[in-house]
């Protein structure tokens, strides 16, 4: 049923929230440290040991399919209500900072991709086309 | 008749955000094929039209959220909220290979904590440049160029005040907005192609809003692997705001 899917998906997603909101209590600080990661984290290993046994068929599947599907229009109403009225109205102050910040982290992507594979250059990087099957 | 559709955009408000964001995706799929033939990505048009309406709508009612101050649009918030947010980025990850994770791991950490460093240390320097030389404010500053939620995290643990506060929460704005409209137009000349550099480009740019509206205009396979990163990017910031990063502007500043 589409409805087990949905409850895994949200089972893991209030777990991982929930570990990373208490992580942050301990370590004092108020943010939530990695919850979604964690959670996604969660649900890959749930997911993919629930598959395995064959607990999780088609229709279960369909029910996080479907939150994974409307991604982007949930994305497109984030972007609706950023407050972009104050990030352009901030100041030449803040508008530089702000881009500044952007493009040292664009500028770092290649850096770090480079040194990354580096370090470790015996290892072939073509690694990316044969699980490009099995997209989100 | 107005408060007739107030009623019913207030009591169906998730369903009117629905509608009017499928109508967005519906209209920029069709100007991307129309006048892009598929150059710029329609998720990416819809993404940039969000952000314009955003605007729009903070003229308009002098809010902070966007178009979901606007009375009949608010269902738009509940779309867009935290809440659902999350909940469709965790379902992205029922995708991800955890293979590329484990690749990108380490890699992960050092762009996360590269991140937090490279974005303070760009604020501190362009707070600077406009003339500020306390340690306060620039840690504060330079702790929103890592995001709007690190600002005024570490500028209340320093006591900043509170000008200094909105000036560094602009910052990350800024920061975030930027991040949402340039990805996919920078991802090609970054190598933003694979699921290694989309884990290391949510540690570095962190701002999670940011990182999840960037990929999903860039490409939406990579939507997880940076996500994962940039989910601990904002802990990792407050984290190092106010201690070892205003320690740092201290001793540079030399006050204590």
């Amino acid at each position: 049923m589409i409805i087990y899917g949905v409850t895994l998906l949200a089972v893991c997603t209030l777990l991982g929230v929930a570990i990373g909101q208490v992580l942050g209590t301990l370590i004092g600080i108020p943010a939530n440290v990695g919850g979604v990661g964690i959670a996604m984290v969660l649900l890959v290993l749930v997911g993919s040991a629930l598959q395995k046994r064959g607990v999780l068929d088609i229709k279960s599947e369909q029910g996080i399919e479907f939150f994974s599907a409307i991604y982007i229009p949930v994305v497109v109403a984030m972007a609706a209500k950023q407050n972009v009225y104050g990030a352009l109205t901030g100041g030449p102050m803040a508008i530089t900072a702000g881009v500044t910040a952007v493009v040292i982290g664009f500028a770092l992507v290649p850096v770090l991709d480079r040194w990354g594979r580096e370090s470790r250059s015996e290892e072939p990087t073509e690694t990316l086309t044969a699980e490009e099957s099995r997209h989100v | 008749m107005f408060d007739a559709l107030l009623k019913v955009s207030t009591t169906y408000s998730m369903v009117v955000g629905f509608a009017v964001i499928g109508l967005i995706m519906w209209l920029s799929y069709w100007l991307s094929a129309k006048l892009t033939s598929g150059r710029i990505h329609g998720s990416a048009i819809a993404i940039l039209c969000g952000l314009v309406l955003a605007y729009i709508g903070g003229v308009i009612s002098g809010g902070k959220h966007g178009l979901m101050d606007l009375p009949l649009l608010s269902g738009i918030g509940i779309v867009g909220g935290t809440m659902l947010r999350d909940f469709a980025i965790v379902a992205t990850g029922f995708g991800v290979n955890v293979q590329e994770l484990k690749k990108a791991g380490i890699s992960g950490v050092v762009a996360l904590l590269l991140g937090v460093l490279s974005s303070f240390v760009a604020g501190v320097a362009v707070a600077m440049a406009f003339g500020y030389t306390d340690a306060v404010s620039l840690t504060t500053i330079g702790a929103g160029a890592v995001t709007y939620i690190v600002g005024p995290v570490t500028g209340a643990a320093i006591g900043a005040s509170s000008e200094v506060m909105a000036l560094s929460i602009a910052a990350g704005l800024v920061k975030s907005i930027l991040v949402m409209v340039a990805t996919p137009f920078v991802a090609k000349y970054i190598g933003l192609n694979n699921p290694r550099t989309a884990v290391l480009f949510g540690g570095l740019m962190g701002t999670s809003s940011g990182v999840a509206a960037g990929l999903a205009a860039t490409d939406p396979k990579l939507v997880p692997y940076g996500c994962l990163t940039a989910a601990f990017y904002t802990a990792a910031g407050c984290l190092m705001g106010p201690s070892v990063l205003f320690l740092a502007m201290l001793a540079i500043t030399g006050h204590h």
